[in-house]
């Protein structure tokens, strides 16, 4: 008999007769703060920065943080908006073709928008979609900044599970890369990207 | 199977040994007092924690009672999405899937995740034997291989290692370690990124566990700190993930109740720095083949368990280990398993089989019942009513077996039955006991006594007896004898 025969099989014996609860879905779905205020407080408890502004800001925010992180060279998903990159003089590298993960080693930083972005734990998602390219673009390069639009703010993990799509691959970021495994505490700076700014836009 | 260490020696043998580590029990109370005190915060300011707990409660129970049903339905949509389903009856079984399609990669070592799963069927010794290098990217699994040490807690591995340690370990053994290395933890950090930063580009292949798999949509979620599990998943070609049958869950919906209770219970944060949630494989983006390894492993066994079966709601957060007072101050290794602490102390049994092996048996007896895990448990897993119950079921092993083992405390049970019989022989034992605890009371305490009284003594002191019973005194001050 195969493995999956056999493991079913047993599966089938052991449960038979188990009691079949109904799911009682009584906790909270949204929250009672303004999501904007509660999403920019929430980010920078993880030691990110955060900057709200307006559109027409925008551009000289980018280039500001860009230079405040020592970044030369800018990564950028295909369909970066244009207007995003009025200002900075970083050198651009563009994920068309292709950008191998060996180039985007040489990547000092990278600049994404986002799926939406979730208040209570100060969350972005990226799903690939408009203006975020690839996963390994958001990972591999030391400095992320990403732009989030206020009305992409949902205010509850209910309310980001209900909206995102999940044939897309999915990358929460909650704050700049961390570990916990010294002593428990939590440390920014490992694997991922060790700076992260949120610019918090409209 | 796998599941208890090899030559281990069971639990109260191992505790001895931990209790007497005074370093060992000073990393530990720091290490579970800082994360219980944030899990206790950010718990705190959910008002609908407990409504949460409930849910995720039931999600599992539901979801054990047509578990055959969610795997067909994970399988389906993991395949449609274009991943592989593989399916594995035990740890030998696993082992031997993943080193095959490690080799047909044409890969010589992969990078890892940390996983539980793979600890568990101990998949870094079978690849080494099949001559794969395995390197786990994890900070606390980097610190336990390059330690060559043991995993002691489910979330943080090398919980039972200061910075002063570490920093000792990295000089020892990082071919490439920094000059000057401080213990600063940022450092410890840097100089982990810096080691590992050309494995992760150059791997191609990857080896990771799954936090939860969605049987609706195919996807598999893993929830992690440090940006390598981004870096395993997303860069190689080849994506190899060994999961537990029991980590199904019915729903996408599902996800909105996990990810929330998960990353507070677990490292005491609002939410965890990455979650990377897949389904199959996308064209221009991460691996371009994808196999999920589908574990039973001993979990059948325990789904048979009407009681024991809750222990397969658990999400691995460990907040059970960091409120223990046990595991505080014995630590995990004295467990023997790599699943320690309350949780470990039903699951491991379970897995293994009732009297399978000596420090499986001695599990369910680590506790003194206080029931600090139930309350912390983000699932709702009774564990104190678990741990009785296999308590039961061990001594019904060791009776069938009628072996001398357990037989002391059946010896010590009908003594005490003959004493507490018979008023005469009661107040003959109190007077010698008082005797005895004279002799032997240390600070009011008595430490061991001889056998078969030793059965209980061995595990804990017992308060040395007041040099007068209340018999006594009711009769001296009271007068007349009845």
């Amino acid at each position: 008999m195969s493995a999956r025969e056999e493991i079913l099989g047993w599966i089938r014996s052991a449960v038979a007769g188990a009691p079949v609860p109904e799911v009682s879905r009584e906790y909270a779905r949204t929250v009672d703060h303004d999501v904007v205020d509660l999403f920019a407080e929430r980010v920078s408890d993880y030691r990110a920065t955060v900057r709200r502004l307006g559109w027409d800001g925008l551009a000289l925010a980018i280039s500001e943080e860009l230079e405040a992180a020592g970044v030369g060279v800018l990564a950028v998903p295909a369909d970066v908006p244009p207007d995003w990159l009025g200002v900075t003089d970083a050198v651009l590298r563009r994920d068309v073709p292709p950008l191998s993960t060996m180039d985007l080693d040489g990547c000092g930083g990278v600049l994404t928008g986002c799926a939406l972005a979730i208040a209570e734990t100060g969350t972005i998602v990226l799903d690939s979609g408009v203006a975020q390219g690839k996963r390994a673009l958001t990972l591999v390069p030391d400095v992320h900044v990403c732009v989030v639009g206020a009305d992409q703010i949902v205010g509850s993990v209910p309310e980001a599970i209900e909206r995102l799509d999940p044939a897309r691959p999915l990358t929460w970021i909650s704050g700049p890369s961390a570990t916990s495994d010294i002593e428990m505490d939590r440390v920014e700076g490992v694997h991922g990207p060790r700076t992260l700014t949120v610019l918090v836009v409209g | 199977m796998t599941g208890t260490w090899i030559g281990m020696p069971a639990f109260p043998v191992a505790a001895r040994k931990a209790l007497a580590d005074s370093q060992l029990r000073v990393n530990l109370r720091n290490a579970t007092g800082t994360i219980r005190a944030r899990r206790e915060a950010v718990v705190a300011e959910k008002p609908d924690w407990e409504a949460l707990r409930q849910a995720g409660k039931e999600i599992k129970d539901r979801t054990i009672a047509n578990l055959d049903e969610h795997l067909l339905e994970l399988e389906r949509n993991v395949a449609m999405a274009g991943g592989t389903v593989h399916w594995a009856r035990d740890a030998a079984e696993a082992n031997r899937i993943v080193i095959d399609l490690t080799r047909r990669a044409g890969a010589s070592e992969v990078v890892k995740v940390k996983s539980m799963a793979t600890q568990e069927i101990e998949l870094n010794e079978a690849l080494a034997d099949a001559g794969i290098a395995a390197y786990e990217t994890d900070l606390a699994e980097l610190i336990v291989q390059l330690g060559h040490d043991k995993p002691s807690h489910i979330l943080v591995p090398a919980i039972h290692r200061n910075r002063a340690e570490i920093r000792e370990i990295f000089a020892r053994e990082m071919p490439d370690v920094p000059a000057g290395l401080t213990d600063s933890p940022a450092e410890l950090a840097a100089a982990a990124r810096a080691h590992l930063r050309r494995k992760f580009l150059s791997a191609k292949v990857a080896v990771s566990g799954a936090n939860f798999a969605v049987a609706e949509t195919g996807s598999l979620v893993v929830v992690e700190s440090e940006g390598n599990g981004r870096m395993c998943l997303t860069l190689p070609e080849v994506l190899i993930s060994v999961v537990g049958i029991e980590k199904v869950v019915p729903a996408w919906q599902d996800l909105e109740v996990f990810l929330q209770l998960l990353p507070r219970s677990s490292t005491g944060e609002r939410m965890n720095p990455y979650t990377s949630i897949w389904s199959g494989v996308t064209p221009g983006d991460g691996p371009r083949e994808f196999h999920l390894v589908l574990l039973d492993n001993g979990r059948t066994n325990a789904l048979a368990d009407e009681v024991g079966r809750q222990a397969l709601r658990c999400i691995r957060c460990s907040a059970c280990l960091n409120v223990c007072p046990v595991y505080e101050r014995t630590g995990g290794h004295a467990y023997g398993s790599v699943y320690p602490g309350p949780i470990g102390a039903i699951l491991t049994p379970q897995l293994r089989g009732a009297g399978a092996d000596p420090v499986a048996a001695s599990l369910p007896f680590a506790s003194s019942l206080c029931g600090a895990c139930f309350e912390a448990c983000p699932v709702l897993i009774d564990i104190p009513e678990a741990l009785v119950h296999l308590r039961a079921e061990a001594v019904d092993a060791q009776r069938r077996k009628g072996s001398g083992k357990g037989v002391g405390e059946r010896l010590a049970m009908r003594a005490a039955g003959w004493v507490f019989s018979s008023r005469r022989r009661f107040e003959a034992a109190q007077r010698g006991a008082a005797l005895g605890g004279r002799v032997l009371g240390r600070r009011g305490r008595i430490g061991r006594l001889p056998w078969p009284l030793s059965k209980w003594t061995d595990a804990r002191d017992a308060p040395a007896p007041p040099p007068e019973s209340f018999r006594e005194w009711w009769r001296r001050t009271r007068g007349t004898g009845e």
